[in-house]
């Protein structure tokens, strides 16, 4: 008895008290605007980059896998470091700016291969029946491999998008106050970790999970043309 | 109207088609039979360019068709071909694998092509489908729906590459029937095929290739009432 209304009293000091939980919306703010211009920048360049890696010129071919090799061989928090000390010093001083860009940019890398494996998984059968109807290769890819590559790509583009509302918990490194952050501001005045930690974590997860649901579903109802 | 022109093809070190030269007359229904690994899926799929001939050059009406000038996406759009394995787009409703090609290709407006569907569709007994997705359809039935929907493009020629060797039994002969119907009306087919019953029955002409070459060729009747290669034989006296 006395332990839970030691945990309640500590949640109250964490979330209620002087209205502490307008810090955690203000980070959550944060973290989700991030998340969201990362993903805008990666769903799009990811695209490019997997268009790129697919070319039959090896001019396109070569920068986009020397990329998608970089990024993907640099921790995160390092590659947000250099955007933001190094690339774009004297380009911005909006970290949220730095911080999107930065994300995006890591997560492009991830999103092309994303594409190529759902491209790659569709039946070449069907690149042959489109071609020897006389469609050009790409009204083919438009028409028929997308739409299809899309089906495929969904469950893993799912965990890309969790993995980047996780993975953006590092901007503290930039001094940008996101939900993780909100951690240190409330422990400096309450002593006691416990609380904001444990508030923290449930709000990740709901993000997470809510995005979860949201895509299941759009699953689904990709999937009726099969089911039915 | 085909011309073939010392045609060889190999994938990497194996040589697959070893300098074939053939001929292909409007009108006729040429039957490609032979063991597997003979060539003949490779030979029909160098017809279109679905596989490129390492050497020896194609000819359709005039046309290099391996030429890197011609233009092969309007060669194909005049050469049908249906697959094993139909093909069919899963993600569209019947109608729409049907006039997807004629409509992007520009060949006729969607109505137009809806309408060369239906009318397709009702010659295969398949009108009532034409909103379903292939996903709902039994074997024989996707065959049929591919037939129909290379003949959408009006091609000069159809090529069939092994086009029930992925069905159940019983459900050949509604394919075989199509096909019979299309080559009574002047189609020119080549047809890769197992069913000898549909060679002999439907064929102009029979080809029976072994390890890359055309060994022997004839008009179906006589072909299998005397083959006169040893490999022929043998062949035969495995299938019939």
């Amino acid at each position: 008895m006395e332990m839970l209304l030691d945990l309640l009293d500590k949640l109250y000091q964490a979330f209620l008290y002087q209205d502490r939980w307008r810090l955690y919306l203000d980070g959550l703010g944060v973290t989700v605007s991030i998340t969201l211009g990362a993903i805008c920048i990666s769903t799009v360049l990811g695209m490019v980059l997997c268009l790129m890696k697919l070319s039959r010129y090896k001019i396109l071919r070569w920068p986009a896998q020397a990329y998608i090799d970089i990024i993907r061989g640099i921790p995160v928090v390092v590659q947000l470091l250099i955007m933001y000390n190094v690339v774009l010093l004297n380009v911005t001083d909006n970290k949220m700016v730095v911080a999107i860009v930065a994300f995006g940019l890591n997560s492009s890398a991830y999103m092309a291969e994303i594409y190529r494996s759902g491209i790659n998984a569709v039946d070449p059968g069907q690149m042959e029946a489109g071609r020897s109807l006389g469609l050009t290769k790409t009204q083919t890819m438009w028409h028929i491999i997308f739409p299809q590559a899309i089906k495929n790509c969904l469950p893993t583009y799912t965990s890309e998008f969790i993995v980047l509302v996780k993975e953006t918990a590092v901007v503290g490194y930039i001094a940008l106050t996101d939900l993780t952050k909100v951690y240190s501001a409330i422990q400096s005045k309450t002593y006691d970790a416990f609380g904001p930690l444990l508030i923290i974590a449930v709000a990740y997860f709901c993000i997470t999970k809510v995005l979860s649901i949201i895509f299941a579903r759009m699953e689904r109802r990709l999937r009726t043309s099969d089911r039915r | 109207m085909i011309d073939v022109e010392h045609l060889s093809k190999s994938f990497g070190s194996h040589l697959v088609l070893d300098d074939i030269s053939e001929h292909i007359e409007q009108g006729e229904k040429v039957v490609i039979i032979g063991p597997s690994g003979s060539g003949k899926s490779t030979f029909l799929r160098c017809m279109n360019l679905l596989e490129t001939p390492t050497k020896g050059k194609i000819i359709f009406e005039g046309t290099v068709v391996n030429d890197k000038k011609t233009d092969i996406n309007a060669v194909r759009r005049q050469m049908g071909m249906v697959f094993q394995h139909f093909n069919l787009f899963p993600n569209m409703t019947i109608r729409k694998n049907i006039t997807l090609a004629p409509v992007q290709t520009k060949l006729m407006g969607q109505e137009e092509a809806d309408e060369t569907a239906m009318k397709l569709l009702d010659r295969v007994g398949l009108k009532d489908r034409a909103e379903s997705y292939p996903s709902q359809l039994s074997g024989g039935q996707k065959q049929r729906i591919a037939i129909v929907r290379a003949l959408a493009m009006k091609p000069k020629v159809m090529l069939f590459d092994e086009p029930t060797s992925a069905l159940d039994p019983e459900m050949v002969g509604e394919v075989l029937d199509v096909m019979k119907e299309l080559a009574n009306e002047g189609m020119t087919m080549v047809v890769v095929t197992h069913e000898m019953g549909f060679a002999r029955e439907v064929g102009s002409r029979v080809l029976f290739m072994d390890g890359g070459h055309i060994l022997e060729q004839n008009e179906p009747h006589a072909f299998f009432a005397n083959p006169k290669e040893q490999r022929t034989i043998d062949f035969l006296s495995k299938v019939l």
